[in-house]
């Protein structure tokens, strides 16, 4: 007997009798984060958009570690867990695993996903749980009151880096295509509509889904992405990555992006290429290296920077492998009997 | 000293020699070798045979950490003790009766645990000068009156078995590797074990290859026949069955024992296991039980690191499954803020420590109690921990259901303290039957518990059972319970943040009342004193039960008093704890640690427990605690 394998990252979750309000996704819990900071919005986002996916709230979960984003669960009227810093990616592989009928979304900073939880995020990529990754990248650590972080930029002038930083930063999407995630995306956290359907291309993944979202503290390190934002500099700023079009940038287009002879990528005026040279972008092409090299067409230092689904390709997941040798297990052997179990190996009687 | 050349063989087929039968009570054997000699398997296979023939029987392994050390080194000696007996025995014995020595460095490393007249029996092919240089002889011992004070066997095992299977059609460096089971042949034929589940064993082992199958069981017959045809051996022993209570038995070693338990647990609770770990020696063996067992809806999770095993299973846990991580002290100290969290967020997790020799990485394979405060204090903060120790390997499976019986009705983190003696160590179990396992049913939080401000049921996620102080369990899924729980404190009942002082002072109180209340809920602390009179009390915990109950029968034997008893639960103590050690004169505390307990008990009880210490890595010989007893009698 062959049970088909889900494809989508919510099929094993019950859906709703009635869809329900963003109210009701909104807990009754005080909001304490700064006034201003960008993780207002990415809550405005999901209180929205999570009722959308039809989904009955309490198969809904999510589970944060330590920091400023970390307090996302608290604020969110469905089941949660506030952990301990780095760890939410290893409790969520275990809840997720365990239960197939959660739809199971985990939150952390760069503090949390890139630092001291680096090795849970690699590997639950690698093993492709059927987890939702939101990591809120704000570039520097807030809750500790403004230390550089491991995506701040060299050089950056903070509390613990009166001179200057010296670490080079990861680049977190490049780091979750390097760990065979098999969905990577970016998004802009003042991007509403963007986000959304970041996010709900995520949760449609069979997968483990990786998120890093931009978001701005006006505290610590405000304006990081502004050059993204702001009406003069965006249009050049940012590349909206999609599925299928040619990777084109620009208030007009008249920026694209297109492969050198040499293997790599470059930046070209589109009127001057021929049209059927420039980048096709696929976010399921067999090599990630593809999507690699988008990740680091620029950055937010030198005003260039890729946002969308960089890549989403299917693997089987981690849980529904787990669950699968046990069904096969039991229909090839019966269900365990703890008699003959405890009776197995060499046993003698004593009259 | 008997010496016999290659050819004996040959030469025994002629005739059989009559051979004496003794009987003995007990006998305790060591097989040793270098750790490529398959010693681990010898030692199990007459193991099996023993338990079969029906003695009683304790096994000690004790093999090095390094998978294969340099051949012919100290540090690469591999052993397996076993003792067995007509009567019940109570460990793997102090001083080896027989010693079989595969080369020389087996014999320089355990000749000194042997009594003067003791058998060795030793492999003299491997005693070349290169070998015995290797290893510090400046001189052949077998050819100098260095073991005038033995009964020494000197027999050439390896050339013997190549002989053997000079007609089989397999590599030499096969055919010296059965020498094995030609020395497990020799002795099997010596005590008068029954062969048929060992011949079944190798047909088993080397199914894939059945030349490599015959050739062992022709090695195998082929030491038996040395045994009963040479002159090597005038005397064969009997050790009669044990009287043991009726039933059907098996051998377990304390790690099988472990996963059995986890395994009878969820059946009886109807959740789902989960075990989250990382490996690390001598825990890995519950891992790869347990990953069998998939029949079960068993979820063996091989995390990334120690941090992530324990995470996965109090994410499981969160989920509803019976959460499990199984390490050793070096992944107690990283899981640390994991089980804090657990302690705050009061789900049920089990923590298996299987102690070893630290600190640091210490001595993988030695055993040693030393994590007893790490279990009771190694967190930040106020943080209560539940603690269970097994007594001995079979001992591990009801260990380990009643740890989760804690963490299920206390919603708690419980340590389930096994150490590296007990992992490995085996002995025979009474099969205990299905139905005699205790219900361990839950109940998970279905409804809302709590009115509002308005009127409306809400859920209380910190409302507590009032008899056990647990919280509801309501995982996620329930519709109408939706709650967030974390690591900051709660308020007292809604489990919402709270930094108000007087709320914190309260949680604090309440999560330790909650652990000592369990109290209420374990045995009493049960003294052996059969006279009624004694002014010694002996007390131990875990492992040592065996070593402390074969000294104070010795002690009782020599006619002096001594009460014993045995603690099981560590946190909380059983309620009458500090009764039972007031009413000594003196309390004697053995412990494989520098007096961790003792600690506990002087700290809390204001007694003056003497606390009577070895960290070897092995367990307490009962010789050494004999005297110890001796001393504080006398005193």
């Amino acid at each position: 007997m062959t049970i088909p394998e889900p494809r989508n990252g919510m099929s094993l979750v019950p859906a709703a009798e009635a869809k329900a309000t963003k109210k009701e996704f909104t807990s009754d819990q005080e909001v304490r984060w700064c006034p201003g900071c960008g993780d207002y919005a990415i809550l405005a986002a999901m209180q929205a958009f999570l009722p959308e996916l039809g989904l009955r709230r309490e198969n809904v979960v999510c589970i944060s570690g330590i920091g400023c984003a970390a307090r996302f669960p608290y604020y969110l009227n469905t089941y949660g867990m506030h952990s301990i810093h780095g760890r939410a990616p290893a409790i969520a592989t275990g809840l997720a695993t365990s239960r197939p009928d959660l739809s199971v979304w985990v939150v952390g900073g760069d503090g949390d996903f890139m630092s001291i939880g680096g090795n849970h995020l690699i590997h639950a990529l690698r093993r492709n749980v059927n987890l939702k990754l939101l990591l809120f990248n704000n570039r520097i650590y807030g809750l500790t009151k403004g230390q550089y972080s491991p995506t701040s930029e060299v050089g950056k002038l903070t509390k613990s880096t009166p001179y200057g930083s010296i670490d080079f930063p990861f680049n977190p999407v490049s780091l979750a295509l390097g760990a065979e995630a098999t969905f990577v995306a970016r998004t802009i956290d003042s991007d509403r509509k963007h986000l959304t359907s970041v996010l709900r291309a995520a949760a449609e993944h069979r997968g483990a889904a990786f998120v890093e979202i931009l978001q701005n503290c006006d505290i610590f390190n405000d304006g990081a992405f502004d050059v993204l934002k702001k009406p003069e500099t965006r249009d050049t700023a940012v590349v909206r990555l999609e599925d299928g079009k040619a990777i084109t940038f620009g208030a007009n287009g008249e920026k694209c992006v297109r492969l050198t002879g040499r293997g790599g990528l470059e930046v070209v005026d589109t009127a001057k290429v021929q049209p059927d040279t420039i980048l096709v972008h696929d976010v399921a092409h067999a090599e990630p290296a593809l999507a690699f090299m988008l990740s680091r067409l620029g950055n937010v230092d030198d005003g260039v920077t890729p946002i969308g689904v960089l890549r989403a390709v299917d693997r089987p997941t981690y849980d529904d492998q787990v669950r699968r040798q046990i069904d096969d297990a039991v229909v090839s052997s019966g269900p365990g009997d703890l008699a003959a179990l405890l009776a197995s190996g060499d046993t003698w009687t004593i009259n | 000293m008997r010496t016999y050349d290659r050819d004996c063989i040959g030469k025994v087929e002629a005739g059989s020699v009559s051979k004496q039968v003794q009987q003995r009570d007990r006998v305790i054997i060591r097989f040793a070798g270098d750790s490529g000699d398959g010693m681990q398997l010898t030692g199990d296979r007459f193991t099996s045979e023993t338990a079969e023939l029906g003695n009683d029987l304790s096994t000690l392994p004790d093999f090095p950490a390094e998978i294969r050390a340099p051949a012919g080194t100290l540090p690469g000696v591999s052993a397996f003790q076993l003792h067995f007996a007509d009567h019940d025995v109570m460990t793997p014995g102090d001083r080896p009766d027989v010693l079989v020595a595969m080369n020389p460095a087996a014999l320089k490393a355990n000749i000194a645990d042997l009594p003067a007249g003791a058998d060795v029996i030793v492999n003299n092919d491997e005693f070349t000068p290169r070998a015995l240089a290797k290893v510090g002889y400046a001189a052949n011992p077998l050819e100098d009156d260095s073991l005038s004070s033995y009964q020494v066997h000197s027999i050439p095992l390896t050339s013997l078995t190549v002989k053997a299977l000079e007609t089989f059609e397999i590599t030499r460096k096969d055919a010296e590797r059965a020498k094995n089971m030609f020395a497990l042949g020799l002795l099997s034929w010596l005590y008068h074990r029954p062969v048929e589940s060992t011949l079944a064993f190798l047909e088993r082992k080397f199914a894939a290859t059945p030349e490599l199958a015959r050739a062992n069981v022709t090695a195998f017959n082929a030491g038996w026949n040395f045994g009963e045809t040479t002159e090597a051996f005038t005397v064969r022993y009997e050790v009669k069955p044990a009287e043991m209570p009726p039933g059907l038995y098996r051998n377990i070693t304390g790690n099988v024992a472990l996963a059995y338990g986890l395994i009878a647990a969820a059946e009886r609770s109807g959740l789902q296991l989960f075990l989250g770990s990382y490996p690390i020696t001598p825990a890995s063996d519950i891992l790869h039980e347990l990953a069998k067992h998939k029949r079960f809806g068993v979820r063996t999770f091989q995390a990334e690191d120690e941090i992530a095993g324990v995470g996965a299973a109090l994410g499981a846990a969160f989920g509803g499954a019976i959460g499990v991580t199984t390490t050793s002290g070096p992944g107690v100290d990283l899981k640390s803020e994991t089980i804090g969290l657990a302690v705050t967020l009061e789900l049920p997790l089990v923590i298996c420590d299987i102690q070893r020799a630290g600190p640091s990485t210490g001595m993988p394979t030695k055993a040693e109690q030393s994590d007893l405060l790490l279990a009771m204090f190694g967190r930040h903060g106020e943080a209560p921990v539940p603690i269970v120790a097994p007594m001995s390997p079979s001992d591990c499976f009801d260990a380990a259901i009643e740890a989760v019986r804690i963490a299920l009705t206390y919603r708690t983190p419980v340590f389930l303290l096994s150490d590296a003696y007990l992992a490995n160590g085996s002995e025979p179990w009474l099969l205990p039957s299905v139905d005699s396992l205790p219900d361990l049913r839950v109940e998970f939080a279905t409804e809302p518990n709590h009115t509002d401000a308005k009127g409306e049921p809400e859920f209380w996620p910190y409302l507590r059972d009032p008899e056990t102080l647990a919280r509801p369990w309501a995982v996620p899924g329930t519709a109408g319970l939706e709650h967030r729980i974390g690591g900051i404190e709660k308020a007292d009942g809604s489990g919402n943040i709270s930094y108000d002082p007087s709320n914190h002072d309260t949680m604090v109180r309440l999560r330790q009342a909650k652990i000592d209340g369990i109290a209420r809920d374990i045995p009493p602390l049960a003294v052996d004193d059969p006279t009624g009179d004694a002014e010694v009390l002996v007390l131990g915990w875990g492992s040592t039960y065996g070593p402390i109950g074969a000294a104070v029968r010795a002690v009782r034997d020599s006619g002096a008093r001594v009460a014993q008893a045995h603690l099981r639960h560590l946190n909380p103590l059983p309620a009458n704890t500090g009764d039972v050690l007031r009413s000594y004169q003196r309390v004697l505390v053995p412990e494989m640690n520098l007096g961790q307990l003792a600690m506990l008990l002087r700290a809390r009880f204001l007694v003056d427990a003497i606390s009577y210490t070895r960290v070897r890595g092995l367990p307490f010989k009962s010789d050494e605690l004999v005297d110890a007893l001796r001393d504080v009698i006398d005193a």
